[in-house]
């Protein structure tokens, strides 16, 4: 009984210490809500109003209905009409467009003739997603019209072909805005518990208030008790509010278990205090502590399919990003968003996560009873 | 003593102290060097928004010559590994436990209706969980059925040729490699953790100890102070940008177009904007807990998610494009990309240097002002 009631006591400070100074009171909770509207929005790899400008040589019916598609999508956005060839190095190069669509005088001539006729399309690489995602649509663009062609009479097919016919699972429209969002909870509230856990600690050693806390009639075990609670709290609250916006704001659908998705973020969580701790245990100021959770967050975004598939990988690096938490939950989190995982379908996810805990907190606990003798 | 040799005297001192207290704490030359590093490396050998060999199923329910012709353009890619399957519900079983991204099925009438309609589907179902890589499966796919087309014209075969056909030039990324956009953008990164973490927390501390107190009672004026706390963080974030231009573009080579005068200028107008959102945040706040906090709140994460740095500005609702013109990080990567695989451009890049510019003077100015207020106040 003794035992919960010091770590009762040392968690009421600890919250008292984060709550008490309005402007921390302020960045714990104000912040989280403002970056998930501006991150939800603005994580997306689908590409909307594409400034696009247009060099029509032909200026015929076939060449202006062809143009007419581009106009009508929402994904393109016409900004310039070009009079000369010049003008596509002018606009591409100062980007006042991110694409041209060049055709040809002979655009109609040949469409006539059974010939095929050429649309060229010239795209500003400065980003290559962006490039590459741009001439996908126009591809589709292209294509739709040509079938119509066939089908108004307009040109006869001219031999056996195949037409590709393409669905997609679990995410018809292929909205790159679920994938992102899903995952973003597991991002923020690693950071969050992150820098939590890994500042309290360093303070009172910069301080030197952790000498106090030493001599206090505490074991280390119930101070790092007391140090990751707060973390952990604020950490599980951010995740699940995320969670919920995902699901009410932005329309991500949650095909599975509530259960599953406390567990996954319980795991994660458990892992990420035991980093923390590691990494204030070793840090003398708070400089030493943030940095070092930089050290360690950077890498943990970048290698965690967060942004870049994980798939994309030399195969060396896959079997690296399995010792990464956050690819563990970000998995976690996909599969119980976007494909009705339960809590024994994350299983895959769960003990890996378990594994680090059960490997970071006790080294941390020593680090801790190490350092301080 | 003239004025200026004061000023020299002042400068050196505090220059000195502010050098020793970087040398001391290895951990901010490790910010400056050691991270980058790590990160390039990461995106040099790793990390790439380019798939290739992705596994795919193929399931021909037709064995007739044109269907083994098509799954054959599909074995020969590079970017797919094909498993052949002989049965969809074996291939849909694949597909949900993830051991293949897309299924190709051509079904059993696919010979007959090429040869009595002309026309023929080939079913692409691809895993839509991650739509970006899924569109680009889709884009590989068509790009497999048009070599097809291609290859039979070449044999003299007869082949349906699409009326409209799009020839593509991708402008200063030919072949479109995600790498040469990811690693300026990493440069943007490295910069704003030196400029805005570092700073807000160092001026912080002295804040907090009361050792800026201290500094304030003797001759130091504030201006001294503020040089001397700009500049050597300003030679840590050059040196950072500097290692992570030389590695990418030796070892990575990422293509550098640009000259390295402009380079330089622009970088440093981008530090200067950093330092002085550093600054401005530990002086209005005085405590690190916090500054750190609103470090990363208000630095770090916009740099990485509303600078156009991984995910297009111009994508997003137009409340976030105005939102976004506040953050610093997003001219130097418009910039830095412009640098690296355009060249000067400078219709490009002066906008871009000027707004770095006012707000290098703005949020200097005011981190000045917060300073002297503070001590009257």
């Amino acid at each position: 009984m003794d035992f919960v009631r010091r770590i009762i006591a040392l968690t009421i400070k600890e919250f008292i210490m984060i709550l008490k100074d309005p402007k921390s009171r302020f960045v714990i909770i104000g912040p989280p809500l403002f970056q998930f509207f501006v991150f939800g929005y603005a994580a997306t790899y689908d590409l909307k109003n594409v400034r696009y400008a247009v060099f029509d040589e032909s200026r015929t019916a076939e060449s202006r209905q062809l143009l007419s598609r581009f106009e009508g999508s929402e994904n393109f956005e016409l900004t310039k009409t070009l009079k000369t060839e010049k003008e596509i190095d002018f606009v591409i190069n100062r980007e006042k467009a991110r694409l041209v669509i060049h055709i040809g005088p002979d655009f109609s001539r040949n469409l006539h003739m059974g010939r095929p006729a050429t649309v060229q399309v010239i795209v500003d690489g400065r980003n290559s997603n962006v490039a590459l995602i741009a001439l996908g649509y126009i591809g589709n663009i292209v294509e739709h019209y040509n079938r119509e062609l066939v089908k108004k009479g307009v040109v006869s097919i001219n031999g056996p072909g195949v037409e590709l016919v393409d669905r997609a699972w679990f995410n018809a429209n292929l909205q790159s805005r679920w994938f992102i969002v899903s995952a973003l909870g597991g991002i923020i509230s690693m950071v969050v518990v992150m820098i939590l856990t890994s500042l309290s600690v360093a303070r009172e050693r910069e301080f030197g208030t952790f000498d106090q806390l030493l001599v206090a009639p505490f074991n280390p075990a119930e101070i790092l008790v007391g140090k990751s609670l707060p973390g952990m709290v604020f950490g599980f609250m951010d995740a699940l509010l995320f969670s919920a916006g995902a699901v009410y704001w932005f329309g991500v659908p949650f095909r599975g278990t509530i259960g599953a998705l406390v567990l996954a973020l319980g795991c994660f969580l458990l892992t990420i205090v035991g980093v923390g701790l590691l990494v204030s245990s070793v840090s003398m100021t708070m400089q030493q502590a943030l940095l070092g959770s930089f050290v360690f967050m950077m890498p943990s975004v970048i290698l965690s399919g967060f942004a870049t598939p994980i798939e994309n990988m030399p195969h060396w690096l896959q079997i690296g990003t399995l010792l990464n938490p956050l690819r563990h939950v970000i998995v976690a989190l996909r599969d119980i968003f976007l494909e009705g995982a339960d809590a024994s379908m994350i299983w895959h996810q769960l003990w890996p996560l378990l594994l680090m805990a059960g490997f970071t907190l006790p080294l941390a606990g020593w680090m801790f009873r190490h350092r301080s003798q | 003593m003239t004025p200026r040799t004061l000023f020299f005297m002042r400068m050196r001192g505090i220059l000195r102290k502010e050098a020793l207290q970087i040398l001391r704490d290895p951990s901010s030359i490790a910010l400056a060097i050691v991270l980058p590093l790590v990160l390039l490396f990461i995106f040099g050998y790793g990390v790439t928004l380019d798939a290739e060999n992705v596994p795919i199923a193929v399931v021909l329910d037709d064995n007739g010559p044109v269907a083994r012709d098509v799954s054959a353009r599909f074995d020969l890619s590079p970017y797919f590994n094909t498993i052949h399957l002989t049965s969809m519900v074996e291939a849909m079983a694949s597909l949900n436990q993830r051991r293949v991204d897309g299924i190709v099925h051509l079904q059993a009438d696919f010979s007959s209706g090429l040869y009595k309609r002309n026309q023929a589907p080939v079913q692409v179902i691809v895993n839509g969980i991650d739509a970006n890589r899924a569109r680009l499966i889709q884009g590989y796919a068509r790009g497999v059925l048009q070599k097809w087309t291609e290859l039979r014209q070449a044999r003299g075969e007869p082949v349906a040729v699409p009326a409209i056909k799009i020839s593509q030039r991708v402008w200063f990324n030919e072949a479109a490699v995600s790498r040469n956009f990811l690693v300026p953008g990493l440069i943007t990164l490295i910069m704003t953790l030196i400029g805005i973490l570092l700073t807000a927390l160092v001026v912080a501390r002295e804040w907090e100890r009361g050792t800026m107190e201290a500094i304030l009672v003797t001759p130091i004026r504030r201006v001294d102070l503020l040089l001397g706390k700009v500049f050597p963080y300003f030679i840590l974030g050059m040196l950072g940008m500097g290692l992570s231009v030389v590695v990418g573009t030796t070892l990575f080579h990422v293509p550098f177009r640009g000259s390295i005068v402009a380079l330089f200028i622009l970088s440093a107008l981008f530090m200067l904007a950093s330092l002085g959102f550093g600054l401005l945040i530990s002086a209005a706040v005085r405590v690190q807990f916090v500054a750190a906090q609103i470090s990363i709140v208000a630095g770090f994460l916009p740099a990485l998610f509303l600078s156009g740095l991984i995910f297009d500005l111009e994508s997003t609702p137009r409340f976030i494009q105005i939102v976004s013109h506040v953050v610093p990080a997003r001219y130097f990567v418009d910039i830095s990309h412009t640098l690296f695989m355009a060249g000067d451009v400078w219709p490009v890049l002066l906008p871009n240097a000027l707004a770095l510019f006012g707000m290098a003077v703005l949020f200097i100015s005011l981190a000045f002002r917060k300073i002297t207020k503070r001590l009257e106040g």
